[in-house]
């Protein structure tokens, strides 16, 4: 072996130990890849169109001006979040690692000296910046509406709301990316983040206003039950970030408020928090011990 | 350089590898020759560290499986197509793997040069020929230059000059002392760049020769598939092995290289041993994959 390349082995050997440079690399790639695929754009029209039609709407319904029509609009957007933010990530995450793996992209990109934790945190941390960029551009065409219908901005609630969407989106995405390893296609793992998105954003409500019915579950257990589903925790992480009661979701709320009080805030940022560790942990743990590609 | 022992891999109960077994000096160039499944592909995802296997391989000391990124920092790997995004550009594309391997743009633009597609920079992957493809897939693997070269059937997709033109890259490499590992269906390419030949046959090492041992020092062998009458085609490869002739089983019949003027000697050898020929063929140049791939 010539000398060159006995240094180049050495060189190697000291320098690919970074394991920040690869990530960042492999983010940027999956980021760009990302803000130029259509489905992304489509989604991030789509947020944005849905959020300036339901500020209008809730600035109209309620006649409200000032900082507090920016509030009341705010709790308004709550309901289009949790229907379109959990679709956008389970489908950006799922489709990712499967999607690569189908296309024989990933054999080449598992080739070249990077580990397998490296892809799967730079895909994870480059989706969720194309994510937080795309929710934050909804957002901001949002807040302009309504500073313009309603001469100002709640800048505290209005940046609280969109800290939890993030937050819930990561979450969603760490989900979706966990799928996208366990599945061997693309079109089974998008199929998979869909039937959760089902189950999360329907099939979990239902089913607990039909176990409380059928069981006469307890108010705690009930409580217990609902901020399992993170979604549920957002709700709740919002609108207690408002500073409004969760008196208005009934007596599980009242429960809530009166038994954890301060705690609540995080409690409920916990979960959303676990709900983004967890999928991810495991996501990493799965990959990696994965005998074949 | 490269030592590999009782390398095993199983897809359920089927071995793809069989205990295979070899050690590589610096500078030497190793084509791994066998028909469909006999486990060539499978075997470089081993040498590459990219999927879970029994035994051992070691590049420069390094244990593929422990210190998978280490090691393949010593490799370039050059698939048998660019897996990459069509709608990407060269020189993005080629950046994004330097990124991975921790080199400068300016040796990006070496490596490059070095396969003559400097000036392709603004070219989206899908505008390039098979063989600019191949150039580039090259290009990527010379990035931080590796000692040691892994290609998996680099020609087996491309016309006469896009073969020729990676030919010449090789060549190249070859020249300047890179060690080579290569699954290769073409006798002439095997001739061309390798030293040393490793026949493989259903997952196992059937022989560790030199491309002269295998195929003389003549004209340009080809590839003939025999179907014989029955199922006695175990019993006819013996025969043709005991003749002396290069022959590989894949499910649809036997394959035998064979050498320019003796074309006939296979089947003369069978008919002696009483072994019926049911029909024979000539395999075109891109049909040789079902011998070697």
């Amino acid at each position: 072996m010539s000398t060159l390349s006995s240094v180049s082995i050495e060189t190697g050997r000291r320098s690919y130990s970074g394991f920040g440079a690869s990530v960042a690399a492999l983010a940027r790639r999956e980021f760009r890849d990302a803000l130029s695929s259509r489905w992304f754009i489509l989604f991030t029209i789509a947020f944005a169109v849905l959020t300036i039609g339901v500020s209008f709407v809730s600035l109209s319904g309620v006649g409200s001006h000032g900082f507090s029509g920016f509030s009341k609009t705010s709790a308004g957007l709550l309901n289009l979040i949790m229907l379109i933010v959990p679709l956008m990530a389970l489908i950006a995450g799922a489709g990712t690692i499967a999607g690569e793996r189908e296309r024989g992209t990933l054999v080449y990109l598992l080739s070249q000296p990077v580990s397998r934790t490296e892809v799967v945190l730079g895909k994870y941390v480059g989706l969720a910046c194309a994510l937080c960029c795309s929710l934050c551009l909804g957002f901001a065409v949002s807040a302009a509406v309504i500073a313009w219908r309603a001469g100002g901005v709640g800048v505290a609630a209005f940046s609280l709301l969109i800290a939890t969407t993030c937050a819930l989106a990561l979450a969603m995405l760490a989900v979706g990316l966990l799928l996208s390893i366990i599945s061997r296609r693309a079109n089974v793992a998008v199929g998979l983040g869909l039937f959760v998105w089902l189950v999360a954003v329907f099939a979990s409500d239902l089913g607990l206003m039909a176990g409380t019915v059928l069981f006469r579950l307890r108010v705690q257990d009930v409580f217990a039950l609902a901020i399992v589903n993170p979604l549920q925790a957002f709700k709740m992480a919002v609108i207690v970030g408002m500073n409004a009661s969760l008196d208005v979701l009934g007596p599980v709320g009242a429960y809530a408020t009166q038994s954890f009080g301060s705690a609540l805030p995080w409690m409920l940022w916990s979960v959303i928090v676990l709900w983004t560790v967890v999928p991810l942990s495991l996501g990493v743990v799965l990959f990696a011990r994965k005998g074949s590609i | 350089m490269i030592a590999a022992t009782g390398v095993t891999k199983t897809y359920g109960r089927f071995r793809a590898v069989d205990g295979a077994a070899f050690e590589l000096s610096p500078g030497e160039s190793l084509a791994l020759w066998g028909s469909n499944g006999a486990g060539k592909t499978t075997l470089i995802r081993c040498i590459l560290g990219i999927t879970r296997f029994r035994g051992s391989v070691t590049i420069n000391g390094v244990d593929v499986s422990r210190s998978g990124k280490i090691a393949r920092s010593m490799i370039g790997y050059v698939p048998q197509e660019l897996a990459f995004h069509d709608d990407a550009r060269v020189g993005p594309s080629l950046m994004f793997f330097a990124g991975l391997r921790r080199v400068s743009s300016r040796a990006a633009s070496r490596s490059l040069e070095a396969v003559g597609l400097a000036g392709n920079e603004g070219k989206r992957l899908r505008d390039l020929s098979g063989g600019m493809k191949q150039r580039l897939a090259l290009a990527v693997a010379l990035l931080s230059d590796p000692p040691v070269i892994v290609l998996d059937e680099p020609t087996s997709n491309l016309d006469a000059s896009g073969r020729s033109e990676v030919a010449d890259s090789l060549r190249a490499q070859r020249a300047l002392g890179k060690t080579m590992i290569f699954a290769s269906h073409r006798p002439d390419e095997v001739r061309a760049l390798a030293s040393r030949v490793l026949v493989m046959e259903r997952g196992r090492v059937a022989g560790d020769t030199t491309p002269e041992e295998l195929w003389g020092s003549g004209g340009d062998p080809s590839v003939m598939r025999i179907l014989v009458e029955g199922d006695g085609e175990e019993a006819a490869a013996e025969i043709l092995r005991r003749a002396g002739h290069t022959v590989s089983l894949n499910g649809h019949g036997l394959c035998v290289t064979v050498e320019e003027h003796r074309k006939a000697a296979p089947i003369e050898s069978l008919f002696r041993a009483d072994v019926r020929v049911r029909d024979i063929e000539f395999l075109e140049r891109t049909d040789h994959s079902e011998a070697g791939s």
